[in-house]
């Protein structure tokens, strides 16, 4: 009883906590910190998302970015002047979802006899493909239109009075997004502890013994690329209606690594450790963004190199230095940890 | 027929330089298990690199073809470097590491040397001297040039010389043995590192010549020149087997042609519906078709676990 | 006594290479059969094929009166076969428990939505998981190993762990390959005593040994292959005296 106690103060702590941050940081730092915790939150559902395919079952996918495109789009048509259509949130986020889990099947089937490397050369070439295919469907029926995107999408939220006290959109987002992480990390954990689970670490740790044990693993592994592609697909929703615009240029190969490295980094397989990488490499690289510029100014009295292409290198260069420093990331699992220091030894030995 | 002809053309040369390219990561993933990432941006360093000498040495009076083979054994010898650096500093330590931390520290790799060439010469579309002839000749109704003629030339030459290499000589031999059993080929005292190195060193040689045959190409060279090729080559190395060099060469070379065959002719088979700027999803849709119906790739063998 | 397994005519070739030779072997339900035979004979690829690893390239096998169609391993353990492996294929991060706990994947049925919604059909269901995987754990004597880590067992306790998972899957017929492996006389001996276990509780048991000693005190009876084909298939008194056995293992004697 002691302990169900503590797990309540415990969530119910975290819950008041999440409730007052956006207030807590527009207070202290701006608007525009608001926006960022909007897209921490993101990121957090679509590193989640990919955790399915890499952290649990073991499938390199480097194309992920596709699903989260895929959702972003649908809603996109579904709710601009595009097409004229302007249905409600809750009827298009399933519909993303759907969508995205049947083209995570859909990509997924052909990767399934393929060994890990050719399994990531295609997962990368499909996602390149999604993206061409985002940049050329304007001709000759319209559908995407094409390199200039869709813009005008409606807002996900609208300001709502609430006993005279003004929530604007900016707020309700991010409770919006807020809940639907905690969802989807509720959803992911759950995953984690039962038998599809299982089954998915046992493929990951030999997928021979695996099939032996009586897992059909073709239709776990769609499975695993199916649920990671719906959470990718939600989030892809969510974001279009956050930034009332979508192109083909944020759904690239460079967004699927950042997305692949918040897994990495943070630890892979590792449900806290991937919501951290998730947190830790949104808010950095804005964190540095922010100061870059100021700091040079103080220091050299003029900017030599341009924060932007700075962040690039220094994001290059911290991959190098935590994969040759603490390969497992920055909370991995205890299970990832043993896996490391087991090849280390037996690389040791050989 | 003409059309037919052109793109062939171009796919050979496209493909040459392709499979210049498929080389290095098909002899770094043969002995390493390693997609290395950063191999593309070994070849933008060497264009750059050579780019940067020889407009240098433009003021001089020296004759081009000498000028452009200056440029190249300087680039080579850098890239040579850069590629050992890479090995030693990136790659090493991590030998035993779990495969997916060597692949997002050449991803890392790739990242530092895509920015650094940035800042070194800045974002804008460098224009290539023309230091080879630019005569063309007219070959069954279609046209090819002399650049063109030098690239495939260049490109089978090297191609020949690293089969020889490592088919007859001793030093090719330890390579093979270590891509195939780096313990046993270590008790039978080949020098595994030495061994690594050298492959690192003359993929990125590879890399250099690429470099260069590319820019004189399109006569142009850029920061961000060695992403997509990096790509379509290790694509291309996949398709003709991910560590059998002949597959390499098969590879890029299919790959080129296709490409270039897609471009010309993509519009007449989907009734123009689909243009050439899906040129590149072709190259990727063959990829993917090949291996679904042959998982190790064209000259891949059949790896079949052992209970 | 009933036949459980009945291979017909099995080949199998990789490229130039004959490895199965029209083999064929009548198991029966409740004994514990033997496979023995020169290394390389093809005892292990006899294995592949009738686990479903590998598609045989002639022949049938008929398991419990119907064919067997080994398109896929995973079909092949729901049919009633479970197999263990030469080199020990452990899920090595996983704990005992867990390992054991995958092998009732088979006759467990809770997917997705059981999963996210953790209904009261999957809680109950994966309340037995454990519960039976713990059982087994017991059975085969490792019940104090269960949260450690299967890599970090000994190899006594892994080739254990090994079994208790392939019984996880309820087979008909329990495949051992090679099980004595690297075991000293006293491990051997509780090795036994488990595989007549096995057979006592209804599990007929296939196994491929070198171990003649092993194979002889515990097989009902015994096939034994060489250069993959079947040259002997009796029980363990008369293969012993097979002069084609004797030759296939020691040779022939040297004439003068």
């Amino acid at each position: 009883m002691q302990d169900l106690k503590k797990k309540v103060l415990g969530t119910a702590l975290i819950g008041v906590a999440l409730a007052i941050l956006p207030f807590l940081i527009g207070m202290g730092f701006g608007n525009a910190w608001i926006r960022m915790l909007d897209f921490a939150l993101l990121y957090i559902m679509l590193a989640l998302g990919l955790n399915i395919v890499v952290g649990f079952a073991g499938l390199l996918d480097l194309g992920y970015i596709a699903f989260y495109a895929v959702g972003a789009y649908v809603y996109a048509l579904l709710a601009s002047p595009h097409f004229g259509l302007h249905w409600p949130l809750w009827a298009i986020l399933p519909i993303g979802a759907l969508v995205a889990g049947v083209f995570g099947m859909v990509l997924g089937a052909p990767t399934l006899r393929l060994r890990g490397d050719y399994l990531a050369i295609v997962t990368l070439g499909f996602g390149e493909i999604i993206r061409i295919f985002l940049n050329n469907l304007n001709a000759p029926v319209n559908i995407t239109n094409g390199p200039k995107g869709i813009a005008g999408i409606d807002p996900l939220t609208k300001s709502i009075d609430l006993f005279g006290f003004q929530l604007n959109s900016l707020y309700l987002n991010y409770y919006l997004f807020v809940v639907l992480a905690l969802l989807i990390v509720v959803v992911t954990m759950r995953l984690e502890d039962s038998r599809l689970g299982r089954a998915w670490v046992a493929i990951r740790e030999d997928e021979i013994a695996a099939k032996a044990c009586g897992i059909n693993t073709r239709n776990v592994k769609l499975l695993a690329f199916a649920m990671g592609a719906s959470f990718g697909g939600v989030a892809g929703g969510l974001f279009a209606g956050f930034q009332q615009f979508v192109s083909p240029e944020s759904f690239g190969l460079f967004e699927s690594i950042m997305v692949l490295c918040m897994v990495v980094l943070g630890g892979m397989g590792n449900i806290p450790g991937v919501i951290l990488g998730a947190v830790v490499l949104t808010v950095l690289p804005e964190v540095f963004r922010q100061w870059a510029g100021p700091m040079q100014m103080a220091l050299f009295g003029q900017t030599y190199i341009d924060p932007e292409s700075m962040r690039l290198l220094l994001f290059g260069i911290a991959l190098i230095l935590v994969m040759r420093f603490r390969p497992m990331g920055l909370l991995p699992s205890s299970r990832r940890k043993a896996e490391f220091e087991h090849a280390a030894e037996e690389g040791a030995q050989a | 027929m003409e059309t037919f002809v052109q793109q062939l053309i171009n796919g050979l040369t496209l493909g040459s330089i392709y499979a210049l390219v498929a080389l290095g990561y098909t002899m770094v993933y043969g002995i390493l298990g390693l997609i290395n990432f950063a191999h593309g941006e070994v070849v933008m360093t060497g264009a750059l690199i050579a780019l940067a000498v020889c407009k240098a040495l433009l003021a001089t009076a020296l004759p081009p073809l000498l000028i452009l083979l200056i440029g190249l054994t300087v680039a080579a010898a850098a890239c040579m470097a850069l590629g050992w650096t890479i090995e030693r500093i990136a790659y090493r330590p991590l030998r035993n590491a779990p495969r997916l931390a060597p692949l997002i520290t050449a991803i890392g790799v790739s990242i530092v040397l895509q920015q650094l060439a940035m800042l070194f010469w800045g974002r804008s579309y460098h224009s290539v001297p023309a230091l080879l002839p630019e005569t063309t000749y007219d070959i069954l109704g279609a046209r090819i040039s002399a650049v063109q003629i030098v690239i495939m030339l260049a490109a089978a030459i090297s191609m020949a010389g690293l089969i020889v290499l490592v088919q007859r000589s001793k030093m090719g031999r330890a390579m093979r043995a270590t891509a195939e059993k780096p313990e046993v080929a270590a008790l039978m005292g080949v020098d595994a590192n030495r061994i690594i190195s050298l492959t690192f060193i003359i993929g990125s040689a590879l890399a250099a010549l690429a470099g260069v045959l590319v820019s004189a190409n399109y006569g142009i060279a850029h920061y961000q020149m060695g992403f997509l090729l990096g790509l379509k080559a290790f694509t291309a190395a996949v398709l003709g087997g991910i560590g059998n060099i002949g597959g390499a060469v098969l590879g890029g070379i299919l790959l080129g042609v296709i490409e270039a065959m897609g471009a010309g002719y993509i519009g007449d088979l989907t009734g123009g519906v689909l243009g050439s700027n899906y040129q590149d999803v072709f190259s990727f849709m063959v990829l993917i078709a090949v291996l679904v119906f042959r998982p190790s790739g064209l000259m891949g063998e059949k790896v079949s676990e052992r209970a | 006594m009933t036949v459980l397994l009945q291979a017909k005519d099995i080949a199998k070739h990789f490229g130039g290479i004959r490895a199965l030779k029209d083999v064929s072997l009548t198991i029966n339900a409740g004994e514990i059969y033997g496979l023995i035979g020169p290394n390389g004979a093809g005892k292990t690829t006899f294995f592949n094929v009738i686990t479903g690893l590998y598609q045989c390239d002639g022949g049938e096998i008929i398991f419990a009166g119907k064919p067997l169609h080994v398109e896929s391993p995973h079909e092949v353990t729901g049919a009633g076969i479970a197999r263990t492996f030469q080199n020990i294929r452990l899920f090595a991060e996983m704990s005992a428990l867990e390992n054991v706990m995958v092998g009732r994947h088979l006759r467990s049925k809770s997917g997705v939505l059981g999963a996210v919604f953790r209904t009261a059909a999957t809680r109950a269901e994966e309340a037995a998981i454990r519960e039976k995987a713990t059982g087994l754990l017991d059975y085969v004597g490792i019940a104090a190993k269960a949260g450690i880590r299967a890599a970090s067992l000994s190899y006594g306790d892994q080739r254990r762990l090994e079994i208790a998972r392939a019984l996880a899957t309820e087979p008909k017929l329990l495949a051992l390959d090679e099980p004595a492996a690297g075991m000293n006389a006293t491990e051997t001996a509780g090795l036994r005593a488990l595989i007549e276990k096995v057979r006592a509780d209804g599990t007929t048991v296939l196994l491929i040994e070198h171990d003649v000693k092993l194979i002889m005190g515990l097989c009902d009876r015994v096939a034994v292959l060489d250069y993959g084909e079947k040259i002997a298939e009796d029980v363990p008194a008369v293969v012993q005296k097979d002069p084609r056995v004797v030759s296939a293992y020691l040779g022939v004697p040297y004439e003068q």
